[in-house]
């Protein structure tokens, strides 16, 4: 064979070769040791030594060319094996995910977090109470003397040794008033109690309360504050707020806060009674009595206090219809607010 | 509180909308809960007579009617009511008239053309249960438009008050809050004083005076008992709530609406020796007005509550109720009447000891104005002399009298700082002067003395309330927050609940939230520490006793959840446990259950149940990087075989386990869900990380398996290895656990793999043979354990 005929040949045969197994085998007759460009070489030795150089090179580029051909048809071979593959491992990628799903918090927990993290933003800490609480820290220390009026709007659980569930978050302004001096900025989140079930009540709920003291705070702070605060829980600049008098033993002045219903946008809906209001916290100065029971000197320091209902905000912000959903805790309720 | 606003206009009428007065009312912490019109609308009726009656021709029942409505012709009125009669002056809704329920139109009625209907009080939508048309008084005027002669465009207002608002339970009381709010005239009761015309008296005796300071009385002679109350009065009666009753009641109840002051009438012929107000004595009892017995119980010879007594015994429940025995009746000729002043604490409590709530224990527990009994008797004199004659003796009083008011400092220096914004001294004494304070100026600041009906008024702060409510709380700047910030500290080794909480539902877990409160008997299937803990007064016997652990409630909710088409569930709770003493032990716990299988049901894992094993990878990763160990122990709410206490550092923080089947059963589920509790305490502490260094040099990993008893427990064996020290040994892990075909029913195999690795060196293979042959030799030592080849 001429190389012009191997050329030929071996362009057929690897074109042929339809895997890398048989194209190694092809190229063995070709280029291995007894290929026949190998051959060729070997045969050079018996050429005069004029046309050794000559024949030689046209020897190599052959050479070349079958390797390039075989080069080209080893990438080509390459590629479809390649294609084959992928084809052959290509999946449903639209199938859902394997394994675990996600849990959710509970809506009123979920509130929570939102509040507490508003107020550490201005730098408020948390603390918290025990919920037996005794007579002194839910009402004596709250200026609730024995018999006062007020007592009776409480609707108080009471176990043996004359101790009781707290009715609300404010024994913990107690607790740390005792413990820690001015400047005290707290948020005191947790469960309360009150002897009351209906529609519109649970014998357990959420409150949030709220002490901020020190040598200068005013009632213009705590309206500054607790505005700034309704309009960034709910995620309205222009949320309209309005403080009427109010009456709470453990503050003076009181007041409560209203905000302009976020249903309908102060039109009147059933949510807001058709008053286009929301009332949604009691709050007031720190009642001097309240700071005599801690031991604070009342002409240095000064301060205010708030109250919020947990689950009201809750509902309002995620349009909860019946607070008792709450604490039915059925998944199909409790998963839409993971 | 509720009352007419056209008897608050009388005494007080400022230029308001009904809206703005609510709107004023509320501003000033006199919350307006609603106001609503005295009558349905209604239009074009009037006040007529019916001049002539006769039978209908073809009616039995109807009768054809001549009215005067005050024009010159008279109208055709068919009529179907028994009581049209000629004479009778009555309520005539004319042709065109719109009703509350139907419009009027000329008709003929069984061929007689009416024009008009004569009206009962129910077609206009007002009260009253006259069968029949109305029956106007005679004095009525003829063609007067109804909703003028009966003051119909009235507004019922209901205040919701605050407890330390006493003062507002009363019309004047309200006139005078609005007077001063507006700054506009207010027109004062006439309590000017009644002169005698007989000198009888009834004897008064105040052996309780700290309950009982001061009483008023009067007796008056010779009433007309026939006697009824004027229209007018009934109607402002109506309007706040109060029915009429009889003239000297509703009198009494006029004025206590009208003043604020509650007053009693007994019939003087009742009565016997004389009124004493003291403590009720043991087993003394006593019928009250609404036919309910009371009897004094007490282990003292004198109990705690006060009552209005005569020789006989208790006539009434001071401040609270009347007694059924001296009530006045319609054959009451002579009467005594009585204002009396009772101290708050007195009343407190009592009439909620009683399951009552009356008018005037409502305004005795809040406080009453100490001055008012003797102008509240001259009051009520006047005008039952007017509504039933008789004959009035000379104005009784007995006790010590009204106290002083107690003077307050003011600085208004004090009142900006607490306030927070500039307000001019003037302005703030103007407020105080208007709400009828009396001011004197001294050097520490201005000597303030309230009014008698402001006793709420005890320290400088509640005048500083005064002043802002009555400036406005709108009115007062709100500012926004400036001063220091301090940056707070944040103990990066310590996480929150919250943390903790987002761990869990990253594990796939729904948080719940169930009541602290559960049943006894759910109580005692999860309570390992402490007592039952019982509430004085739960609400339900299911919410009767405060929970000494969370499964129960997780428990109830996967019951729940269940029965509402659920088949799995992974929940967790974080809350308080309460254990006795119970002032002390309330300790926050996070509790999990898992139920059903551990991935909902999926094309890409095959169904399997959670078990004990996947719940401990939960706790292990909440508590990562701490070292979690269980060890076998018994819990009386889990499988004894698949339950284990939580060990921390050495310390039992929790449980982890089944359900017992025993359980399992009871509460009706078909396999045990696995519960784990622990201590939030724990689960916070994380500690800083502190880099070690890495190894330079190669570690190598050696596999072994060997043969035990199936009893055996891994720890107890990782236990023994770790406590000879192995140099080169960096870490033994279990990695397979094998038990069945091929092997003794009672053994098991276990795999381990090994790194061993030394700090400065390349291992050489007899030094890695002989760290391995040392382990196995441990284990065959203190295991029996037999090396597989």
């Amino acid at each position: 064979m001429n190389l012009n005929e191997i050329l030929i040949d071996a362009e057929r045969e690897f074109s042929a070769a339809e895997n890398l197994p048989v194209l190694d085998q092809v190229k063995a007759r070709f280029l291995g040791k007894s290929g026949e460009i190998t051959e060729k070489m070997k045969g050079l030795a018996s050429l005069p030594a004029d046309q050794r150089k000559s024949v030689g090179a046209q020897i190599n580029q052959v050479k070349d060319q079958v390797e390039a051909l075989l080069k080209s048809r080893r990438d080509a071979i390459q590629a479809e094996e390649l294609e084959r593959q992928l084809a052959a491992e290509s999946l449903d990628v639209t199938l859902p995910g394997r394994g675990e799903g996600v849990g959710g918090l509970h809506p009123v927990t979920r509130t929570l977090a939102r509040i507490e993290q508003l107020f550490a933003s201005i730098g408020f800490v948390a603390a918290d109470g025990p919920e037996i609480e005794t007579d002194f820290y839910n009402f004596t220390a709250l200026n609730i003397p024995e018999d006062h009026p007020a007592r009776a709007m409480h609707d108080t659980f009471y176990l043996d040794g004359g101790v009781l569930l707290r009715t609300h978050t404010s024994p913990v302004q107690v607790r740390y008033m005792q413990n820690n001096q001015p400047p005290i900025r707290i948020i005191a989140p947790g469960r309360v109690y009150r002897c009351d079930s209906d529609v519109t009540h649970t014998p357990m709920f959420h409150q949030v309360e709220g002490l901020w003291v020190d040598e200068s705070v005013s009632f213009a702070d705590l309206k500054g504050v607790l505005a700034d605060f309704m309009a960034r829980f709910f995620e309205r600049d222009n949320l309209p707020v309005r403080f009427r008098p109010s009456f709470f033993p453990f503050t003076e002045p009181s007041a409560e806060m209203d905000i302009g219903c976020v249903i309908c946008n102060g039109a009147g809906c059933r949510v807001c009674s058709h008053t286009g209001w929301l009332e949604v916290l009691g709050c007031g100065m720190v009642h001097p009595n309240v700071f005599d029971h801690v031991g604070l000197d009342t002409e240095r320091f000064q301060g205010f206090a708030f109250g919020l209902g947990v689950e009201r905000l809750a509902m309002l912000r995620y349009g909860v219809d019946d607070l008792r959903l709450f604490f039915e805790n059925d998944i199909r309720f409790l998963k839409q607010f993971a | 509180m509720q009352f007419s606003e056209s008897w608050l206009r009388s005494l007080v009428n400022p230029e308001l909308t009904t809206q703005q007065l609510g709107h004023l009312l509320t501003m000033a912490g006199l919350e307006v809960e609603a106001i609503e019109p005295a009558a349905a609308p209604f239009s074009q009726v009037v006040v007529a007579e019916i001049v002539q009656a006769e039978k209908h021709p073809d009616a039995d029942r109807l009768q054809v009617c001549q009215v005067d409505v005050g024009e010159s012709a008279l109208l055709n009125i068919v009529c179907g009511a028994a009581n049209a009669r000629v004479g009778l002056k009555t309520a005539c809704a004319r042709v065109g008239a719109q009703l509350p329920e139907f419009n009027i139109k000329q008709a003929k009625v069984r061929g007689v053309a009416s024009f008009g209907m004569l009206c009962s009080t129910k077609e206009l939508g007002l009260l009253g249960d006259v069968d029949g048309i109305m029956e106007l008084s005679a004095d009525a005027p003829v063609g007067l438009g109804l909703r003028e002669f009966l003051d119909l465009d009235d507004q019922r207002i209901t205040l919701k008050l605050t407890p330390n608002r006493g003062d507002c339970l009363s019309i004047a009381g309200i006139a005078r809050e609005v007077a001063a709010l507006t700054d506009v005239a207010l027109t004062t009761v006439d309590c000017s004083p009644v002169s005698a015309s007989v000198p009888d008296t009834y004897p008064i005796v105040l052996p309780a005076a700290s309950a009982c300071p001061s009483y008023c009385g009067r007796v008056i002679r010779g009433i007309n008992p026939k006697a009824i109350s004027p229209r007018w009065m009934v109607q402002r009666l109506e309007r706040s709530g109060l029915r009429a009753i009889h003239p000297v009641v509703d009198i009494t109840n006029y004025v206590m609406l009208e003043l604020g002051q509650p007053m009693h009438g007994f019939d003087l012929a009742r009565l016997s020796g004389g009124i004493q107000v003291r403590m009720a004595r043991k087993d003394e009892k006593l019928v009250l007005l609404n036919e309910q017995s009371i009897e004094f119980l007490s282990d003292a010879a004198e109990t705690d509550v006060l009552v209005v007594a005569d020789d006989s015994g208790p006539l009434a429940l001071a401040g609270i109720m009347g007694g059924a025995s001296s009530a006045v009746t319609n054959a009451t000729c002579d009467i005594f009447l009585e204002a009396a002043h009772f101290s708050p604490n007195a009343i407190v409590g009592r009439a909620r000891r009683f399951g009552l709530s009356t008018d005037s224990s409502h305004r005795f527990e809040r406080g009453v104005d100490a001055t008012l009994p003797r102008r509240a008797i001259e009051r009520a004199t006047r005008l039952i002399l007017d509504v039933c004659g008789g004959e009035c003796g000379p104005l009784q009083e007995a006790g010590s009298g009204a106290e002083e008011s107690k003077a307050v400092n003011f600085r208004p220096a004090r009142a900006r700082r607490i306030l927070g914004f500039e307000l001019d001294d003037a302005v703030m004494l103007d407020i105080l002067k208007r709400l009828g304070m009396r001011l004197e100026n001294e050097a520490e600041g201005i000597r303030v003395t309230p009014p008698s009906h402001r006793f709420d008024i005890t320290r400088e702060v509640d005048l500083i309330e005064e002043v802002a409510r009555v400036y406005g709380y709108d009115a007062i700047p709100a500012v926004s927050l400036r001063g220091e910030h301090v940056m707070l500290p944040v103990g990066e080794g310590v996480r929150s609940t919250q943390d903790v909480r987002k761990l869990m539902n990253a594990r796939g877990y729904q948080e719940v939230i169930t009541y602290s409160f559960t049943s006894e008997e759910l109580d005692r299937d999860f309570r390992v520490v402490g007592e039952t803990l019982p509430l004085l007064n739960p609400i339900a016997s299911q919410m009767g006793v405060m929970r000494g652990s969370l499964m129960g409630g997780l428990i109830q909710t996967l019951r729940h959840n269940l029965n509402h088409g659920q088949d799995r569930l992974q929940i967790f709770e974080a809350g308080r446990v309460f254990l006795t003493p119970a002032a002390t032990g309330q300790p926050m716990r996070l509790a999990a259950l898992a139920y059903g299988s551990v991935h909902k049901e999926q094309w890409g894992e095959k169904a399997r149940q959670a078990d004990f094993y996947d719940l401990r990878a939960d706790l292990e990763a909440l508590l990562h990087p701490l070292q979690v160990e269980l060890r076998r122990a018994e819990h009386l709410s889990l499988h004894p075989g698949q339950s284990a206490e939580i060990f921390v550092a050495g310390q039992v923080v929790g449980w982890l386990g089944a359900l017992h089947p025993r359980l399992a059963q009871k509460y009706g589920f078909a396999k045990s869900p696995v519960l784990l509790e622990v201590e939030m305490a724990a689960l916070l502490q994380q500690g800083v990380p502190l880099y070690k260094g890495m190894p330079r040099f190669p570690s190598v990993r050696r596999d072994i398996a060997v043969i035990v008893d199936a009893k055996v427990e891994l720890a107890d064996m990782l236990a023994s290895v770790k406590a000879v020290p192995i140099a080169l040994l960096a870490n033994i892990d279990c990695f397979d656990v094998y038990q069945g075909q091929g092997m003794d029913v009672d053994k098991k195999s276990l795999a381990f793999n090994m790194l061993l690795q030394h700090t400065e060196k390349t291992l050489t293979d007899s030094e890695i043979d002989s760290a391995v042959a040392e382990v196995v030799d441990i284990l065959v030592k203190n295991h029996n354990a037999i090396l597989r080849s």
